[in-house]
């Protein structure tokens, strides 16, 4: 008996291309507690996304879900129906996603956009919902929110955009707040300030966060524990911590050694950036065997004929190699 | 927003006073040579006198830019010269063609939004279905028509077969006699916009924001009601008014077919007529309505799209 | 990419009536002008006369094939027409810029004011009715479009600096506009084309159902249509087929260039979902 808040299990995510089927996300479990910072890393097109998307049950043609259970405090809902899921849609689960300007209806107040939540879900009405609306800009600090909640998304920077995101998403205190890429499209500084407002907000009101990036430093920043995708299967998960200091998995340990540190290459007298050798591979196109297996340092024959199993690591965690540390 | 109007116009009149100029050149050519033709034609040859009369008359042997800036003044004034048949003011030729015209310009219009607009939506909100495809078969046959002929067919059907509705004419300016010249006239622009609509919402379902709306958990009638519906009518508010430039070219034709006493059946007669004055003043007139709607149309975006009003 | 039905449908509408044009002499069974009978009058559709006769007592299914050489012809022509105009102004306008740019931008303005099928009256006004000023005018009208996209396509080039390169390499701005610019632009130009063709069609047949055009006894389909307007109480077959063939025509070459569309101009493609 666990009391986790969200617990996916086994998930499969099929895509249908001309005529073929695929996996696009295959295996994929995890679980995310009350309250808890989770971190989901990968590159672009390993299947991140839309395992969120498929948590909050968006997934749209082509894609869809396969086997697999998704379970939210007991519930199961990978089945549920469409009203159920939109029940539990922003009151329940709240999502931000990466392009704040695209993810914002152009011709809308963002005050108003902020305002439909307690509309839709707390039944309020529409002058009401907009005051709350205004309150709810203030606690992200987006400065004179009672003017601001008349602005149209175009005349908000793209940080003040993401903060009308979260408010959003954080309007009606939802239980998991699943952050895709929040931070990917702002500037440096502004990024900072984001994921700290995100981290604050949630800590303040007991909402667990399921972070997706591929910035491996920032996950590991701010999340307790760590999951690595990779072509659409997870390959290990550990505690933050343990991730950087003990990576156990030869992608892990890439994404980690290429994290430039300062003053590291000065030190060791390197001029170049490490890198991960070659590129993901495309959906149709996934490897046999273990599917890192033409990018990995430590490759043997196994690794090209088996797909490896999940072994079980001390605290929770997980790797799937064959010839993992 | 007074300032984006501003603009807007300042645009208009460069474009309407090159269409004059363009009405005068191309014109300018003819009235010598109906002086002339009329000898050509056989008829009886004139006393040279009375055609150099006729020529002083018509200042056709001032130079151009004069004769130009004199007709720039007449057409400003609202003066849009003799017809050369009637002998009336051309103004007032079309001024009693004006409003068969433009109800039938704007019936056909309705007729095209309601069912084409109506027809998009549908297809867009249930894609690859048995809607979307009748819909599109719909309109890609209804771009293919032509338009009289369609307007032919639904005489023989309605009026000379069933006996429903009159088969041509104004009658007494009602709607009986406005709906099959209507619809044969809305039947292309309701094609296109059934297409462009279906793209329209196509694109705005697919766009971040609806999902973000999604995301928040709203059903997706309430999707299409708060986010797609504006969305997706700018787009289509930009067909509508081109649309209304091709209306009016195929009215000239639907006009005639019908016998419908407007603006268009005047062109065609005079230029079989040969009647230069009048077939300039419809030009113009045809024109000038277009001009006058596209800067509606513009205007119309400035009140929908914030972006434009606070950009 | 696939080739959509949309392609095939309208490729064989369009070859169907390509095939009948080219070989109308073989198919048709009668001389269109020649082979009138007025005894045969305005017989309805049968077995001698697969679509019946019109008033002269011409057999309508050989006027039709006849026709549809006229017609396509002045389809053919007129876009070729349009697209030379339409590329050289807009080549050159986006090429050489300044007031050069300004006159054509403006000329575009002012013919996208004016509807198409009023400036190809007001040019046969001028020029007179017959097959000769109805493909100048047609010819004339709707060019905008192809002068938009060649200049577009000169000012993305120049923007990301192939012209400067060319002539750096000391290519002639003619050469330039050949072979840097037009094998850009030669898919959306077929596109239009081919979907200004069917345009084309049906303003031949509107100019002459109202008796502008093709005048009779020639068996283009418009004014084979405006013969049969009088008569359509009495003989509705002279109204159906040949606007039955026009509709076919012109269906098959709006598919096509649908179908076209798609496979070369993506960035514009007719969405499917």
């Amino acid at each position: 008996m666990n009391s986790a808040l969200l617990q996916v299990d086994d998930l499969h995510i099929t895509l249908q291309g001309d005529g073929a089927a695929f996996n696009a996300v295959e295996n994929v479990s995890f679980e995310i507690g009350r309250g808890e910072a989770f971190g989901l890393v990968g590159e672009s097109g390993c299947g991140k996304s839309i395992t969120a998307l498929a948590v909050m049950g968006l997934l749209r043609r082509p894609l869809s879900l396969g086997k697999g259970r998704i379970v939210l405090d007991g519930e199961e809902i990978q089945d549920a129906s469409a009203a159920r899921l939109r029940e539990l849609r922003g009151s329940r689960i709240g999502m931000i996603f990466q392009e704040p300007m695209t993810a914002l209806n152009p011709l809308s107040p963002v005050g108003r956009q902020i305002a439909e939540m307690f509309v839709l879900h707390q039944n309020a009405s529409w002058s009401e919902a907009m005051d709350r609306a205004e309150d709810a800009l203030r606690q992200v600090r987006v400065p004179s929110p009672e003017r601001r909640i008349k602005d149209f998304p175009h005349q908000l920077s793209g940080g003040m955009r993401q903060r009308v995101m979260i408010a959003i998403a954080l309007a009606c205190r939802p239980d998991l707040l699943i952050a895709d890429e929040p931070t990917t499209a702002l500037d440096v500084t502004v990024q900072a300030e984001i994921i700290d407002l995100m981290a604050e907000l949630c800590a303040a009101k007991g909402t667990a966060i399921l972070m997706i990036s591929h910035d491996l430093g920032l996950v590991a920043n701010m999340c307790r524990r760590v999951a690595v995708m990779y072509a659409g299967r997870i390959v290990e998960s550990q505690a933050a911590e343990a991730i950087f200091a003990t990576p156990r998995h030869p992608y892990t340990k890439g994404l980690v050694d290429s994290l430039p540190r300062l003053g590291e290459r000065s030190l060791r007298g390197q001029q170049r950036l490490r890198e991960i050798a070659g590129t993901v591979p495309s959906i149709a196109a996934y490897p046999s065997g273990c599917r890192f297996n033409p990018r990995c340092p430590s490759v043997t024959d196994i690794c090209r004929s088996t797909a490896p199993d999940i072994t079980t690591l001390a605290a929770d965690g997980l790797v799937r190699c064959h010839h993992h540390e | 927003m007074l300032l984006v109007l501003v603009r807007r116009l300042g645009n208009v009149i460069p474009t309407l006073l090159a269409v004059v100029a363009l009405v005068f050149l191309l014109f300018s050519v003819l009235p010598g040579s109906f002086i002339s033709g009329m000898n050509e034609d056989g008829r009886s040859v004139i006393d040279p006198a009375v055609m150099e009369r006729m020529r002083k008359e018509m200042g056709l042997d001032d130079p151009l830019h004069e004769r130009f800036a004199k007709y720039v003044a007449k057409v400003a004034t609202g003066d849009l010269g003799t017809s050369f048949r009637t002998r009336e003011p051309v103004t007032k030729l079309i001024g009693g063609r004006i409003w068969p015209s433009l109800k039938l310009v704007f019936a056909a219009m309705a007729f095209a939004i309601c069912v084409g607009v109506t027809l998009g939506f549908l297809a867009a909100l249930k894609p690859g279905s048995m809607i979307d495809t009748v819909s599109m078969v719909t309109a890609i046959s209804g771009l293919s028509l032509s338009q009289f002929w369609f307007g032919l067919m639904l005489m023989y059907l309605f009026a000379l077969t069933l006996n429903w509705l009159p088969s041509f004419g104004y009658g007494d300016g009602g709607l009986r006699n406005l709906i099959l010249p209507a619809i044969a006239l809305g039947v292309g622009p309701m094609a296109l916009l059934a297409r462009t609509t279906r793209a329209a919402v196509l694109d705005v379902l697919n766009a971040d924001f609806v999902r973000t709306a999604r995301s928040k958990g709203m059903s997706e009638g309430l999707v299409v009601k708060w986010h797609v519906l504006r969305n997706a009518l700018v787009l289509v508010i930009t067909i509508v008014g081109l649309q209304f430039g091709s209306l009016m070219g195929q009215a000239v034709v639907v006009e005639k077919l019908f016998a419908w006493p407007g603006v268009g059946s005047l062109m065609v007669d005079s230029v079989f007529q040969r009647d230069m004055p009048a077939v300039q003043g419809c030009i113009l007139m045809i024109v000038l309505f277009f001009l006058f709607i596209n800067t509606l149309v513009d205007l119309a975006y400035v009140v929908i799209d914030p972006r434009i009003r606070y950009g | 990419m696939k080739w959509g039905s949309n392609t095939w449908v309208g490729g064989s509408l369009v070859a169907i009536a390509i095939g009948v044009a080219v070989f109308a002499p073989w198919i048709a069974l009668t001389d269109p002008v020649m082979d009138a009978n007025l005894m045969n009058a305005e017989l309805p559709p049968s077995w001698e006369f697969p679509f019946g006769t019109d008033a002269q007592g011409r057999d309508i299914y050989s006027r039709i094939c006849y026709g549809a050489r006229i017609s396509l012809t002045v389809g053919v022509v007129s876009q070729i027409c349009n697209s030379l105009i339409g590329v050289t102004l807009g080549l050159t306008a986006g090429y050489w810029g300044g007031w050069w740019d300004d006159v054509v931008s403006g000329l575009t303005n002012l013919m996208l004011a004016i509807p198409s099928l009023v400036f190809a009256l007001a040019i046969m006004a001028i020029l007179g009715p017959g097959l000769v000023s109805l493909v100048i005018a047609l010819g004339l009208t709707s060019w905008s479009y192809s002068c938009r996209i060649a200049r577009a396509q000169v000012l993305s080039l120049k923007s990301q600096g192939y012209v400067q390169a060319a002539r750096i390499l000391g290519y002639g701005d003619l050469r330039i506009m050949f072979t840097q610019v037009l094998p850009n632009i030669l898919g959306p130009l077929i596109v239009i084309a081919t979907l200004g063709m069917g345009g084309a069609i049906l303003a031949e047949a509107a100019l002459s159902f109202l008796g502008l055009g093709i005048r009779p006894p020639f068996p283009s389909w418009g004014s084979m249509l405006s013969e049969a307007r009088d008569q359509i109480r009495a003989a509705p077959w002279l109204s159906v087929f040949p606007g039955l063939a026009i509709f076919f025509t012109v269906l098959g070459l709006n598919l096509l260039g649908d179908g076209l569309r798609d496979l070369l101009d993506p960035q514009s493609q007719t969405r499917r979902a």
